[in-house]
């Protein structure tokens, strides 16, 4: 199963890797990662998407709060939580594909940031499967770059993660 | 103005507050400036070892041994990286080290500077915790924290890695009073309404039994197992790191469990209906195969200071997280306040059971052979130290008899490295055992291979007058390699051979110490008692034991706990 396991940890230099390294020491999957400092600068916010059994997971929010600089752990997906993830798509934009091309992105609510005669780059932001829908909707040969952030996530309503 | 001191000074300063008598280390360039403060005051001894290997077993001998902290100092690089063996082998084991490493100074890290290594990076998954100190302001809280962090909660080492320009800063002396992490907080009390549960499925067992680890021991819980034990009259094994926590030589305790543990212990522990497992983490080498475990249906109590090691390795239905001893003082207390009491009659028939089992004697010997046993060695071991002395071991057969054969009564006697299984581990924490034990014997039982992983410790024995006793028994093989090599390798002895193994008397007489060489089994005993009689003399014994002896029962890798190879 896919989990989204979202951490609180202090924002000190080796945090990061040792949370890397817990997931590659204990051979845990890891999907994606992301983190940057939260709105109290001591603490940094990660997201983390795992799959494995629920026992895994067990184990891996166990070893994630075992880490001293972590502070709160919380496995999203036990709960009602929203997931955004965001895309930069550079795509090769020449002739008709420029109009196809605008139209897909209106389609998906992305934004064109960058344009030159023979390219169009579109911000675009959603879950997961709806940045993999665009890729699958636009002509392959026409991507030229493409690079994503990571699912981020927050708990609906009243679930917060904070200190 | 107030008066500065350098790192340096300040490093010392606070190994003074933590109250640490000695410090097992070996210098170099980037400690220079912590040896030299070293050198002017005398609260903090040093030790100087051969090798950082040696430096923190040493360390961890001397905190398995008495409930503190063990402190070593390494330089930078190959410092370091020598003492990760040192490091992993306490972290497996869930001992309290405070590791203090030089490093290049700030300037020169990440450029390849001689002697740099990414000294954190390399421990990161070896340490419970570990900082590179940058700044000269942090120091003092930084050692604060880590001795902190090293004894509390589940123990384990932590190292603080110290430029070399930070040692020579100097700022203002402030030693933390206490500390307070936020992202860091512990458990001890257990919660108590899981010890009600657990008391309701102690009270109807029918086949209960009481399985120990080495968190009895590191959490000073020998006594109140005890209590538990005898309160309730169910049987009682100790891993190979819980050997002591419950005495040995009381008719409840059935012995070791596990690979190489007793056919009543394993037994038990295969078809008991109610499992009380405290402060274990049901290791591998305990269970053997998890599935053939579940085969008998079971139900476990499971109390650890770890959450992480719960369901870890087996589905457990009643956790308690908290310090073992906190719990069980509860555990105890509402068990007193109840007015049911166990089924007797569904234990009486379950210890005779068990004691079917036990009259299978399965460590017997041929106690009439012409050549040396091992067990018989271990076994005189126990009776002229009286089973007072503190035994540490290396790693192979001679490990296991001693563990099988020298009834520890009490806590902290027994020194081994059962977590990473370290040769050369037990001639180094004999020392650090030692220096916690001054006047107490200390043996140090190992084997002819692992014994030359850290002789040369012997120089170091010499230095400070350590009267350590080695009883080598010598099998001319890597007798535990040798043993799988038998019976899943079809004999073929593949590099486990000995050869060309040094006079062990000439070389022990070589660095100014008793050397013995035993090969009859008559002379085992009074060659034990003259050695003991050397009470200011390191005595090596070169016992000349039984070449092809192997340690029975066993459990084959893979194979479940009831599925044993016996004699
Ligand atoms: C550092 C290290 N290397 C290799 C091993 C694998 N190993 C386990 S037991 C053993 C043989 C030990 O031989 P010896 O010390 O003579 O003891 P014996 O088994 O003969 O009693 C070896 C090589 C180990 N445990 N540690």
């Amino acid at each position: 199963m896919r989990h989204i396991i979202s951490l609180l940890m202090e924002n000190e230099a080796g945090a990061l890797s040792r949370v890397a390294g817990l997931f590659s020491s204990r051979a845990y999957n890891i999907e994606s990662l992301t983190v940057a400092p939260t709105e109290d600068p001591t603490l940094s916010r990660m997201t983390v998407v795992t799959t494995g059994s629920d026992d895994v997971v067990e184990q891996i929010t166990k070893q994630l709060n075992k880490l001293i600089e972590v502070v709160k752990v919380v496995d999203l997906s036990e709960g009602d939580h929203i997931e955004r993830e965001m895309m930069l798509i550079k795509l090769r934009a020449v002739g008709e594909d420029r109009q196809e091309i605008k139209r897909m992105a209106d389609i998906f609510r992305g934004r064109i940031i960058d344009v030159t005669d023979k390219s169009y780059t579109i911000e675009l932001t959603g879950t997961g499967s709806k940045l993999d829908a665009f890729l699958d909707g636009v002509n392959r040969s026409a991507i030229l770059e493409t690079v994503r952030t990571g699912a981020s996530g927050i708990g609906r309503g009243e679930r917060i993660l904070k200190v | 103005m107030e008066t500065e001191l350098t790192g340096a000074e300040i490093t010392v300063r606070c190994l003074q507050k933590e109250g640490v008598d000695y410090i097992f280390g070996y210098p170099g360039g980037a400690v220079l400036f912590i040896y030299d403060e070293l050198f002017k005051q005398d609260k903090v001894r040093h030790v100087l070892v051969r090798h950082e290997q040696a430096a923190v077993h040493a360390a961890d001998g001397y905190a398995r041994s008495s409930n503190k902290v063990g402190v070593a100092l390494v330089t930078s690089g190959p410092g370091v990286t020598n003492a990760v063996t040192g490091i992993a082998t306490a972290y497996m084991d869930s001992i309290p080290l405070v590791v203090i490493s030089g490093q290049v100074p700030t300037h020169a890290i990440g450029l390849d500077a001689f002697q740099e290594v990414d000294t954190v990076g390399i421990t990161r998954p070896c340490v419970k915790h570990n900082f590179l100190v940058k700044e000269i302001g942090e120091l003092a809280a930084t050692i604060k924290k880590a001795f902190y962090i090293a004894s509390t909660g589940r123990p384990g080492p932590v190292l603080v890695d110290i430029p070399k320009d930070v040692s020579q800063q100097t700022t203002v002396f402030r030693y933390p009073e206490s500390v307070a992490m936020r992202s860091y907080n512990p458990v001890t009390k257990g919660h108590s309404g899981q010890i009600k549960k657990a008391v309701q499925l102690i009270l109807g067992a029918k086949r209960p039994m009481i399985y120990a680890g080495g968190g009895v021991i590191l959490s000073d819980a020998a006594p109140q197992l005890t209590e538990l034990v005898q309160m309730l009259g169910f049987p009682c094994t100790n891993t190979l790191m819980g050997l002591g926590g419950y005495p040995a030589t009381d008719p409840r305790f059935v012995g070791m469990l596990g690979m190489h543990g007793t056919y009543e212990a394993n037994m038990a522990m295969q078809h008991c209906d109610v499992l009380v497992a405290i402060g274990a983490r049901f290791d591998d080498r305990v269970i053997g195969n998890p599935k053939h475990f579940f085969n008998e249906e079971r139900r476990i109590i499971h109390i650890d200071i770890d959450p992480s090691s719960i369901s870890k390795r087996v589905k457990v239905d009643v956790p308690i997280v908290g310090s073992v001893s906190d719990v069980l003082v509860e555990l105890i207390k509402q068990l007193k306040s109840r007015k049911e009491t166990v089924d007797q009659a569904a234990l009486d028939a379950w210890w005779a059971q068990i004691e079917s089992w036990r009259s299978r004697d399965c460590l017997k010997y041929d106690r009439e052979a012409p050549v040396i046993k091992p067990q018989m060695v271990i076994e005189k071991l126990y009776k002229v130290t009286g089973g007072n002395a503190f035994i540490t071991s290396d790693v192979g057969q001679h490990q296991m008899w001693a563990a099988q054969f020298y009834k520890f009564d009490k806590p902290r006697r027994w020194i081994n490295s059962g977590g990473l299984g370290t040769m050369g581990f037990g001639l180094p924490a004999a020392m650090g055992v030692q220096f916690a034990n001054p006047g107490s014997p200390v043996a140090c039982v190992t084997g002819e291979a692992s014994i030359q992983m850290c002789i040369q410790e012997l120089s170091t024995c010499k230095q400070y007058n350590l009267p350590i006793k080695i009883i080598n028994l010598n099998n001319r093989y890597m007798g535990m390699v040798r043993q799988w090599q038998e019976f899943f390798h079809g004999n073929r002895y593949a590099e486990s051979y000995m050869d060309a193994l040094p006079d062990f008397v000439r070389l022990a007489e070589s660095y100014g110490h008793v050397g013995m060489k035993i090969q009859q089994p008559g002379d085992v005993e009074d060659a034990l008692r003259e050695a003991f009689g050397l009470k200011d003399k390191l005595v090596f014994m070169d016992f000349v034991t039984d070449q092809t002896e192997n340690v029975f029962p066993m459990v084959p890798g893979g194979k479940g706990l009831s599925e044993m190879i016996l004699v």
